[in-house]
C-alpha cells in the first residue's frame, strides 16, 4: 500500500500511527486486529520493520551490527544472528565479505539504504513501514533500488506501507494507492482506478507528472 | 629554581598529592551526580531552565566567596577538605551537566527515530545509542570541569584544605618567588596533563560521521 500525496499532506503522520510513534487523538489504529493503544508499544514496534529516508543507521555500529539490532534486542543466540545477517546481506545485494565490517560513513547512499532495509527485515516482521526510503538517492541509484525492492517484495510477500510523493514510484511499487491531501484521505485506489479516476484531487496530483512524462 | 624543587621535593610531592586528592574526589562525585542529572534533563524539558540556572549561578560565585559562604555550615565547616571538595563539586557540575544533556540532544534525530521505531526501550536507547554517541561530549565537559577544578583547588589552601595553593599563598605572604612557583608550576602541569589526557580520550571516543 503506497501512501501518496504532496509534502505536508499527512502521509508520514499516518505511517507513524501504525507503529505508535504517534498516538491518535481521535479514533483508533488497529494492527493485527488490536488497537495500537492496546499493544505494548515495544512489542508492536519490534514486530514491524521501519525504514526511513536517511536510513538512520547507527554511526557507531558497523553494517553487521546495524542489521543485527533487533535480534540483539530480542537476545537471539549468536549463531542464529550471524546466519540471519549473512542471509539478509545477500538478499539486499550487499557483499558480506567486503562490507560487513564497514561503518555507515564508509558506505554510499545506496548501500546505506540497503542496510536500512536489511535491518528492518532482520526479525522477519510481517509488516514493513517505509517513509520515502529512496528519496535521498540520486535518480539512477533510486531506480536500481526500486527495481530490486520490487523483486524482493515479490519474493517475501510482506505487508508493506510506503510513503512517497513520487507518483511513478507509487505506480511501480504499489498494489494499492492511498492519496492524501491536506491531512485527509482523498481515496484508496488500485493502479488502474487511479489512472482513470475523475476525482479532482487525483487529477490535480497527476497533472504535474503528466507534464514531466511528456518530456 | 630546580635546586629549590629538589630540596623541597618531599613537601611539594605531599602537597601535589593532596591537591590531586581534592580534585579527584570532587570530580568523581561531580561525574556521579552530573551525568545522571544531565540524562534526566535531556528527558524532561521543563528541568532544563531550573537545573541550568542553578548550576550557572553556582559557577558565577567567586571561588573564595563560595568557600567563605560554606564555612559556617554545620557539617561542612568542620573539615576544610570536606568543604573544599563540596565547593569543587559545585564548580564542576555546570560543564558536566550541560555537556551531557547537549550531547544527548545533539544526536541525529534520524538515528533516534530509527532506534525508537525499531522497538528500543528507553534503557536500550540510553545505553546503546545515547551514551555511546554523546560520550565525547561528556568527556569534553569532564575535561573542562577538571581543568577548572585544578585551578580552583589552589584557592582551597586559603581555608586550610591543603594542596599546592599553600605554597602559593605562603610565597605571596613571604614575597618569595620560588615558593610561589613551587606551587604554581606543578598546579599548571596537573591542569595541562588533565587537559591532554582527557582530550585524547575524547578523540578516541568520537564516532566518524
Amino acid at each position: 500500500m503506497v501512501l501518496l500525496g504532496r509534502s505536508g499532506a499527512g502521509k508520514t503522520t499516518a505511517l507513524k500511527l501504525i507503529n505508535r510513534l504517534l498516538i491518535p487523538t481521535a479514533g483508533s489504529v488497529a494492527v493485527a486486529g488490536r488497537s495500537t493503544t492496546e499493544w505494548d508499544p515495544i512489542a508492536l514496534r519490534r514486530s514491524i520493520g521501519y525504514v526511513i529516508q536517511d536510513s538512520g543507521l547507527f554511526p557507531h555500529y558497523n553494517v553487521e551490527q546495524n542489521i543485527a539490532v533487533v535480534p540483539s534486542l530480542e537476545h537471539w543466540p549468536r549463531q542464529r544472528t550471524v546466519s540471519r545477517v549473512a542471509e539478509l546481506m545477500e538478499l539486499v545485494g550487499l557483499d558480506r565479505r567486503g562490507l560487513g565490517s564497514r561503518y555507515p560513513h564508509q558506505l554510499s547512499g545506496g548501500q546505506r539504504q540497503r542496510v536500512g532495509v536489511a535491518r528492518a527485515l532482520a526479525a522477519d516482521p510481517e509488516i514493513l513501514l517505509m517513509d520515502e526510503p529512496f528519496g535521498a538517492l540520486d535518480p539512477i541509484t533510486r531506480s536500481e533500488l526500486q527495481d530490486e525492492f520490487l523483486r524482493l517484495q515479490q519474493r517475501l510477500r510482506k505487508t508493506v506501507v510506503m510513503v512517497t510523493h513520487d507518483l511513478r514510484e507509487g505506480l511501480l511499487l504499489g498494489s494499492r494507492l492511498a492519496l492524501f491531501e491536506a491531512g485527509r484521505l482523498a481515496g484508496v485506489f488500485s493502479k488502474d482506478e487511479f489512472a482513470r479516476s475523475n476525482d479532482k484531487t487525483v487529477q490535480q496530483y497527476i497533472s504535474p507528472f503528466r507534464h514531466q512524462a511528456a518530456l | 629554581m630546580l635546586n629549590f624543587f629538589y630540596r623541597n621535593r618531599g613537601q611539594i610531592l605531599t602537597l601535589t598529592w593532596e591537591h590531586l586528592w581534592l580534585v579527584g574526589v570532587a570530580m568523581l562525585i561531580a561525574i556521579l551526580v552530573g551525568v545522571p542529572l544531565g540524562i534526566l534533563v535531556s528527558r524532561r524539558a521543563w528541568l532544563r531552565k531550573p537545573v541550568l540556572g542553578s548550576t550557572n549561578v553556582l559557577q558565577t560565585i567567586p571561588s573564595l566567596a563560595l568557600f567563605g559562604f560554606l564555612l559556617p555550615a554545620p557539617w561542612l565547616g568542620e573539615r576544610a577538605d570536606r568543604l573544599a571538595i563540596v565547593a569543587l563539586v559545585f564548580y564542576a557540575l555546570l560543564p558536566i551537566v550541560r555537556n551531557t544533556y547537549t550531547g544527548i540532544l545533539g544526536i541525529d534525530p534520524a538515528v533516534r527515530e530509527s532506534a525508537i521505531g525499531m522497538g528500543m526501550t528507553d534503557r536500550d536507547l540510553l545505553l546503546r545509542i545515547e551514551l555511546p554517541l554523546s560520550a565525547p561530549f561528556i568527556v569534553a565537559g569532564i575535561r573542562i570541569a577538571t581543568v577548572t577544578a585544578v585551578g580552583v583547588a589552589t584557592i582551597a589552601a586559603a581555608i586550610g584544605a591543603g594542596g599546592l595553593g599553600e605554597l602559593i599563598f605562603r610565597g605571596v605572604a613571604m614575597v618569595n618567588d620560588q615558593l610561589i612557583l613551587a606551587g604554581a608550576i606543578p598546579a599548571a602541569l596537573l591542569a595541562l596533563f588533565a587537559d591532554l589526557a582527557l582530550g585524547f580520550a575524547e578523540k578516541r571516543l568520537r564516532t566518524p560521521q
